[in-house]
């Protein structure tokens, strides 16, 4: 199973970002060999839809599940009409999130309503 | 003749001065661009108003024709379009309506629909033309209802008095884009200062002759008449602070019909912006 989490830097000691669409880095996990790749959130310094852009990269990169803090309803949108299953992690810990969505204590997240959500500006 | 009012935060005067100015010119056309929360209706109280539809273009996908190359997804820089692999998905409220999908798409699989974002309501109060832009709730942008409020205005009665929304952002851009002149209406407060300051700065950046209402002036320091002297400014108009102006507009009475000064003072702050409107264009055309 691949999983992906937004992520502040390029390694594993890192911490979980506070949002989806404009955290710095996508952290790409494999469950099944541990193999753990970094990529660069493109969409970070987007004037507007850094949310859905971000989703976009979920489904090209064919991740199975999205673990984050928070994630906005417009993302949200995409990533459910994909078949991505979203849920919320409250750690900043890269490490313990991942051990406790296998564990399976992860709930199911709620989107962020657009006018709470940080959504550039037009 | 077009003027702009502006402010940049609510509540400073920016419909007291532009239905005032409406009020005491021998014909005119009353603009009200703040379309999130339109009130100058409530002071001029139009008649026969006829209402149109605003609407914008939204991108439709034919997934019959979509074969998932996804340009349009690549192409949209406020990623309005993204791709699941079982088909396109349309995320029609950030959509800003470029149209440029509908061009990209080589399998020509996207077409548009009209979706409808507010509504302009036009009507006569006395001698004025009253047009207010009226943005449906949810909707993210006023800048299609704004859009649609400016056009064909070169036919109606001048001069045209434009009640922008309170800020300098796009809404606000958009508003004064064409007007001849910007008043800029400010309160004497920090606060008051640190506003006008943003919409000096926007009228500047975009080359417009301009000048400041000083509105709810009271005896003692006024920190924004301050601002003007310092940098030059033109003061067009000191408006003072009195319990009757404040009666009347929770009235939603237009205070010129019923105060002999006050009409007297607006009377010659349009006086005032017509000479300067006619020596800005004096100044284009014979430099």
């Amino acid at each position: 199973m691949r999983i992906a989490i937004p992520v502040d830097r390029t390694d594993m000691e890192g911490k979980v970002h506070a949002s989806f669409g404009r955290a710095p880095f996508f952290l790409i996990y494999e469950t099944d060999t541990q193999d753990a790749k970094f990529f660069e959130n493109q969409a970070l310094v987007s004037p507007g839809g850094a949310g859905t852009k971000s989703a976009q990269v979920m489904l090209d990169y064919a991740v199975d599940a999205l673990l984050t803090p928070r994630c906005g309803e417009k993302a949200a949108r995409v990533l459910e009409a994909a078949g991505i299953k979203l849920h919320k992690t409250d750690s900043t810990s890269i490490e313990e999130s991942i051990a406790a969505f296998l564990e399976g204590k992860l709930p199911p997240i709620m989107p962020v309503q657009a006018e709470l959500s940080n959504h550039g500006g037009d | 003749m077009k003027i702009a009012v502006l402010s940049g935060k609510g509540g400073t005067g920016k419909t007291f001065i532009a239905t005032n100015m409406a009020a005491v010119a021998q014909e005119s056309t009353y603009v009200d661009c703040d379309v999130e929360e339109p009130n100058g209706h409530l002071f001029l109280r139009p008649k026969e108003v006829q209402v149109k539809s605003v609407t914008v273009p939204i991108p439709v996908v034919n997934e019959a024709l979509c074969n998932g190359c996804r340009k349009c997804v690549d192409f949209c820089r406020f990623g309005a379009l993204a791709y699941t692999g079982r088909g396109l998905i349309v995320l029609d409220d950030i959509c800003h309506s470029c149209g440029g999908c509908v061009l990209l798409c080589p399998e020509n699989a996207l077409t548009e629909r009209k979706k409808t974002v507010g509504e302009i309501h036009e009507g006569v109060s006395r001698s004025i033309k009253c047009i207010t832009g009226v943005l449906h709730p949810g909707e993210a942008s006023g800048v299609p209802v704004i859009s649609k409020l400016l056009q064909g205005l070169d036919q109606v009665p001048t001069p045209v008095l434009i009640d922008c929304p309170p800020g300098s952002a796009c809404t606000v851009m958009e508003s004064i884009r064409d007007a001849d002149y910007c008043i800029l209406v400010a309160e004497p407060s920090l606060f008051g200062v640190h506003n006008l300051a943003m919409v000096w700065e926007l009228v500047q950046l975009f080359q417009k002759p301009y000048g400041v209402v000083l509105n709810k002036c009271l005896p003692g320091d006024n920190p924004a008449e301050t601002f003007c002297c310092e940098r030059e400014i033109k003061i067009l108009a000191r408006i003072p602070f009195s319990h009757g102006l404040g009666f009347m507009n929770s009235q939603g009475i237009v205070a010129v019909w019923e105060d002999r000064s006050l009409h007297t003072l607006f009377a010659g702050l349009l006086e005032r912006v017509a000479k300067e409107v006619q020596r800005e264009y004096e100044a284009v055309a014979y430099p």
